[in-house]
């Protein structure tokens, strides 16, 4: 178990390291001048040399690559993840208050999206070959070849501008101050993005749900409790949830990184102020650290959700769990053995 | 679900699985025309009549403990076609048409209270198909048909589905068929009916007493179990639901033969509590050594039902494949099929063939 921890730990380390060397190398790259995005073109030109080699100096867009990445790295160890050049704010604040918002949206897509696609791949997979299995299998392929930014365009202009359920737009209502806003406004602008997020995901969890669901209902542990009378209801419930439910939760946990990525578009069509919209305007500004940042704030989520996968499995399935406990009493007997012979 | 379906040949051949004289045949047989009668009419319409030792009815010929009581077989299986509709292997892909592959054609057998009745065929022969039928469990492309009564009721479909864990049980092959994500315990009560849960483990655990499995078996996942003990398991899902028959598909895979003999034992008990056994294998050594009844299974079909006792010499044997069949035996020194040289033998009428029902 130690060693277990300490090898994730390692891997973990690496790779915010990487992330975030790739993000500012990215960032390095692009023609954005830091300095421009900052105050703007028009300031910047009526700027004297001084004060524009003082704003210069301040972003550190004169220093070498290294010594950027470097100080920014020395301070996120200390806590500090630097400044936005966007937001002007420190990037631990942007985030915070756009993480809410995010965290929310995706935490609605992600279980929602789970549940339905579990439940619809079970009873397609039960029902093989009936319309309900065609219903859903033409459903998944149809939305899993949309573009998720044009089905939330779709969904905009259906329910929000002919129908006018939803709002068109933003996390709250406008001219409304931010301390009047109730749960139930946040909600309602929540509710659109969220159903899109949603829908999207339920392709791929009923697709795999079903796949897996035919092989188990065609297994022979199937097979012997219908020959001891159980009906398909019964079968289902004793046997077919529990051997589907470990590798439906365990791809769901590792669709982490999609549904991050679906949500930025997704945010980005609703001008919902979460992360993904953060992150694509530091990415159009040059705004290395709040891009960094973000980047390494939902690298480390994608890790824990593909963590947490592999750790369920292990804490689940009898078959790793047992086998792994028997392993380490082996290898703890063949430790005494040796030593007794040594 | 499908039903068992008949058509008029199928009575026909109902009618041919035994060559009694057309009075007997009104005794032994529901009438073969009309619509099948599923729970009434067998008891007046089948009754046997006591008859003795090695005399043939119904294709077979009895041992020494094959009962009728109620004057019915246990279980009696009559002109059982399975066949699989597929499209054509050979044909080009899209010129492929749907073809019928029959592979169990014109089987009848019967199982008697108190005996064990082995069916010897051939590994992937089609043995299991029979095991299935039986348990009314079909392929979604499989036609089926036939007539089967079990208990003296003819059964139709519903009633072979109803009868799976209820008077039927299975006892299959290997651990495979033990979910493997489920403690052995809770699979052995498994869909018990009948009682409440403190009843159903206090059986469970009587059945684990009897047959030597500790109790912290029932805490183990079945990758845990050794052979043995997954065999004794499997058996005791069988015992939980009390049946009357059980259907064992090659129980005892991988044993050699004393290993396999003793672990049939518990069959044997079974039978001798007035239980009947389908023992399906491929093992003809094991089933001379502990069935009561031999059913020969070649070709989709069973050739010859016989007692054990019949295989002690080539001529008490009807069938030229029996024949082949214990000539190759081991102790007969392993001859190789001698059709060539016997071929007139086949038409040769054995001892006891012809008699009536």
């Amino acid at each position: 178990m130690p060693r277990f921890l300490a090898g994730q730990l390692a891997k973990f380390v690496l790779l915010m390291l990487g992330v975030s060397l790739l993000t500012f190398a990215l960032v390095g790259l692009s023609p954005i001048d830091p300095a421009s995005v900052n105050v703007g073109q028009a300031a910047l030109a009526s700027m004297g040399d001084a004060k524009r080699e003082q704003l210069s100096a301040y972003w550190g867009s004169n220093a070498p690559f290294h010594e950027r990445y470097l100080a920014w790295l020395a301070g996120a160890l200390r806590g500090d993840l630097g400044t936005s050049l966007r937001f002007n704010a420190p990037v631990a604040d942007v985030i915070a208050a756009r993480a809410g918002n995010s965290l929310a949206l995706m935490a609605i897509a992600w279980a929602v999206g789970g549940a339905l696609g579990f439940a619809l791949g079970v009873a397609a997979g039960v029902k093989r070959g009936s319309v309900l299995d065609a219903a859903v299998k033409g459903y998944c392929y149809l939305l899993a070849s949309t573009p998720v930014f044009w089905l939330a365009l779709v969904m905009l202009v259906v329910f929000s501008v002919q129908l006018g359920w939803f709002p068109l737009g933003l996390s709250a209502p406008i001219g409304v101050a931010s301390a009047d806003v109730t749960f139930a406004d946040a909600l309602h602008h929540l509710a659109l993005p969220a159903i899109t997020l949603s829908l999207t995901g339920v392709a791929n969890i009923a697709l795999h749900t079903r796949e897996k669901t035919i092989d188990v209902m065609e297994s022979d542990y199937v097979k012997f409790a219908r020959a001891r009378g159980a009906s398909t209801r019964a079968i289902v419930m004793r046997h077919g949830l529990r051997n589907l439910a470990l590798p439906a939760v365990t791809l769901q946990l590792a669709s982490i990184a999609e549904i991050f990525g679906g949500s930025v578009l997704v945010e980005q069509v609703f001008s919902y102020p979460g992360l993904g919209q953060a992150a694509v305007t530091a990415g159009l500004g040059g705004d290395g650290a709040l891009l960094a940042g973000i980047a390494v704030l939902s690298a480390a989520l994608v890790f824990g959700g593909n963590l947490l996968a592999n750790v369920l499995y292990g804490v689940l399935d009898p078959r790793m769990a047992r086998r792994g406990a028997v392993a380490t009493r082996r290898a703890s007997h063949a430790a005494d053995a040796q030593g007794s012979a040594l | 679900m499908k039903k068992l379906r008949r058509r008029e040949s199928a009575a026909e051949r109902a009618a041919s699985c035994a060559r009694p004289s057309p009075d007997d045949l009104a005794r032994a047989h529901p009438a073969p025309e009309g619509p099948a009668r599923t729970h009434h009419g067998h008891d007046l319409a089948g009754r046997h009549r006591d008859h003795a030792d090695g005399e043939v009815h119904h294709r077979h010929s009895h041992a020494a403990t094959s009962a009728h009581p109620g004057h019915h077989h246990l279980l009696t299986v009559e002109g059982l076609h399975v066949s699989f509709r597929m499209y054509d292997e050979e044909a080009p892909y899209l010129a492929a048409r749907q073809r019928e592959v029959n592979v169990i054609d014109d089987l009848c057998i019967s199982v008697h209270a108190g005996e064990i009745v082995a069916v010897v065929g051939a590994s992937g022969s089609g043995k299991t198909l029979l095991a299935d039928s039986i348990l009314g469990l079909f392929e979604p492309n499989a036609l089926v048909e036939g007539r089967i009564w079990f208990d003296g009721e003819e059964a139709d479909a519903a009633d072979l589905a109803r009868l799976r864990g209820h008077g039927i049980s299975l006892v299959p092959q290997s651990v495979r068929y033990l979910d493997p994500l489920m403690k052995v315990g809770n699979q052995v009560e498994g869909f018990a009916k009948g009682g409440s849960m403190p009843e159903v483990r206090a059986r469970r655990r009587r059945l684990f007493e009897r047959y030597g499995l500790e109790e912290d078996v029932a805490g183990m996942y079945p990758f845990q179990l050794s052979g043995g003990m997954a065999r004794r398991v499997l058996l005791c899902c069988a015992l939980m639901d009390e049946p009357r028959l059980i259907v064992a598909d090659e129980p005892t895979p991988g044993l050699d033969l004393p290993l396999a003999v003793r672990a049939m034992d518990d069959f044997r008990a079974f039978a001798d509590g007035g239980g009947g056994v389908l023992l399906i294998t491929h093992d003809i050594e094991l089933a001379l050594r502990v069935a009561d009844r031999i059913a020969v299974f070649k070709d989709g079909t069973v050739v010859e039902e016989t007692a054990v006792a019949n295989f002690a010499s080539p001529a008490l044997l009807r069938s030229a494949f029996a024949r082949e069949l214990w000539h190759a035996l081991p102790e007969h020194g392993f001859e190789a099929p001698p059709d060539r040289r016997r071929g007139k033998d086949a038409s040769r009428p054995a001892p006891s063939e012809g008699a009536p029902c």
